[in-house]
């Protein structure tokens, strides 16, 4: 295999560098000790983290996040492993149409989901409340759900099911005690990865969320609307802080670029 | 499973075929009665709802008129607004393509330890909070004197300081740099098919660094560049967070308009009808493009 030339490998860094300037950027103004924006060039402090806690809005953001994300993904893998393993398992009238249906949430653009969502909650008077962003967070991270534990379904050795139905096993045990464990690492992955989409996701939610309902990208997009201060900076430094964290874990626990290949891409 | 059908007699094939059918449905049907209830009835009613009158005193008005879709055929507003869309759309695909792909074929040609680690540095912030990311660029584009204007103008590239926020430049970088995570990957896969025996074969043969590119590499990761771009195009069509804090409250794209008129104007047909004009464009350019590449490369797809 030929190697990189020094040209190459020029391009390389400054495509590296501008990919995390502005992520480090957000970071390194977080830590500035000034009450404006500034890079800290005299000394770090936490004093804008500290902040955070004087500022309710944020805290509660967070925890409405934080619950909707692990509910939202934890809900849809209960929709999605069924599905998961007929589709992996059987060959019937439909199979590729509902695939098709499933994965549709990917192909929709967020803007008309939060309309459409919108538009049914208030009619059926579910508008701003948290069990109406629950149901539409369902719907929109099923996908990944639904992909990682096919992709796992589907690669499954099942001579140990039937060796397990050889032994008696039937029904909810042959599930419990045999299909599931073979197909967790998909379903946890499948989790971890819905859960980063609930946290992070802003244009449908900003359709849905009330007041007491707000997440913590509404109520940062909002706040950014208004004012740009270090404030911001600072809330922005630790939600990457979490991301990297549940990134670098899915890394080393399933592949990186298994869990995103063909993300938002459901033609393969 | 279909070998123990085929050696069954014919009668337990069947009873086999529609027990697997039954099973399959059983299985599938809480997933699809959620999503019949919650995404296609939702999508349904706003295409409805774009043809309900609205008026600014009687609210929403629940009969079938063609106002909205009138006013954005015909007000220059609209037009001006998804030409703008879409300008904003293909500038940023060009861009992610122009500099993604090399960037892919760097990367696929580095050893394994620094491949995983720039893979996680590219794709990672895939994952990031969009608005983080948007959020870093508004802070590096300042106002006049922001960082990377200072840094233009230092290496001489520019002579007086460059607009970025509320302009169009501003939104196609900070779009470029969301998206082009989803351009490397796609590149990247399209790598891995590829033998770099053929490479080697051309050089042996004679060919420059350039000729190996432009006549080996570049033909076979073409189908993974289109497909790249046509994700890169649709999601950069609608994105909204990036617009929506690049841009400012002045210059709109679709979502952010389809935003206004929902949480602003409170003229929910008229957000419905951009929103549904939206999703047709981009579904019609996503299959046209899609049957395009199919046909145009279908040696590399069979």
């Amino acid at each position: 295999m030929r190697t990189n030339g020094p040209l190459a490998l020029i391009f390389h860094s400054i495509f590296v560098v501008i990919m995390l300037a502005p992520i480090v950027v957000v970071c390194l103004v977080a830590f500035t000790p000034e009450g404006y924006l500034s890079l800290p060039t005299n000394g770090f402090s936490l004093r804008w983290f500290r902040a955070i806690a004087n500022y309710p809005e944020f805290v509660h953001a967070f925890w409405v996040s934080l619950g909707l994300g692990a509910l939202s993904s934890f809900v849809a893998l209960l929709f999605a492993v069924p599905a998961a393993l007929a589709i992996a398992r059987y060959r019937f009238r439909g199979r590729d149409t509902l695939a098709a249906l499933f994965l549709s949430p990917l192909m929709i653009p967020h803007v008309v989901l939060g309309i459409a969502f919108l538009r049914f909650f208030t009619a059926i008077g579910m508008g701003g409340t948290f069990a109406g962003l629950l149901v539409a967070h369902v719907v929109v991270v099923f996908p990944f759900a639904l992909r990682l534990t096919l992709a796992a379904a589907t690669g499954m050795n099942r001579s140990v099911e039937m060796a397990a139905i050889s032994l008696g096993a039937g029904g909810w045990t042959l599930f419990r005690r045999v299909t599931l464990p073979l197909i967790l690492p998909g379903v946890i992955s499948g989790w971890a990865l819905a859960f980063i989409q609930s946290f992070d996701d802003l244009t449908m939610t900003v359709f849905l969320a009330a007041p007491g309902t707000e997440t913590l990208p509404v109520r940062m997009f909002l706040y950014i609307q208004d004012n740009i201060d270090p404030l911001v900076t600072s809330v922005s430094a630790s939600v990457i802080a979490i991301t990297m964290t549940a990134l670098i874990l899915l890394d080393r626990f399933y592949g990186l670029d298994r869990v995103l290949a063909g993300k938002g891409d459901p033609g393969r | 499973m279909s070998a123990a059908i085929d050696t069954a007699p014919a009668n337990v094939a069947v009873t086999a075929d529609t027990r697997e059918a039954r099973a399959a449905w059983a299985l599938t049907a809480p997933a699809m009665m959620l999503f019949i209830g919650v995404l296609v009835i939702p999508l349904a009613m706003t295409v409805m709802l774009s043809f309900h009158d609205w008026g600014q005193y009687k609210g929403i008005e629940t009969v079938f008129i063609l106002k909205n879709w009138h006013e954005i055929a015909t007000d220059p507003y609209y037009a001006e607004m998804f030409w703008r869309t879409f300008r904003i759309a293909l500038l940023t695909t060009l861009i992610t393509a122009v500099l993604g792909a090399p960037e892919a074929y760097i990367l696929n040609r580095m050893s394994g330890r620094w491949k995983s680690l720039f893979l996680l540095v590219i794709l990672g912030p895939l994952l990031i909070s969009v608005v983080a990311r948007t959020l870093g660029w508004a802070l590096l584009f300042g106002g006049n004197n922001g960082l990377v204007n200072k840094l233009l103008m230092s290496l001489g590239l520019i002579g007086s300081p460059l607009r970025f926020m509320f302009t169009e430049t501003g939104m196609v970088v900070a779009l470029a740099h969301v998206m082009m995570p989803f351009m490397v990957l796609s590149v990247w896969a399209a790598l891995q098919r590829v033998d770099p025996q053929i490479e080697n074969a051309a050089l042996s043969l004679g060919a420059g660094p350039l000729t190996i590119i432009r006549r080996i590499v570049l033909p076979q990761i073409m189908p993974g560049v289109l497909s790249g771009a046509i994700i890169v195009f649709s999601l950069a069509a609608s994105a909204f967070a990036t617009p929506a804090i690049i841009g400012g409250r002045r210059l709109k794209v679709a979502a952010t308009l389809a935003y206004d008129e929902f949480l602003n104007t409170l003229n929910w047909p008229l957000g419905a009808a951009v929103a549904v004009l939206l999703l047709v464009a981009l579904v019609l350019i996503v299959v046209g493009s899609n049957a395009l590449i199919e046909r145009r490369y279908a040696e590399v797809f069979r």
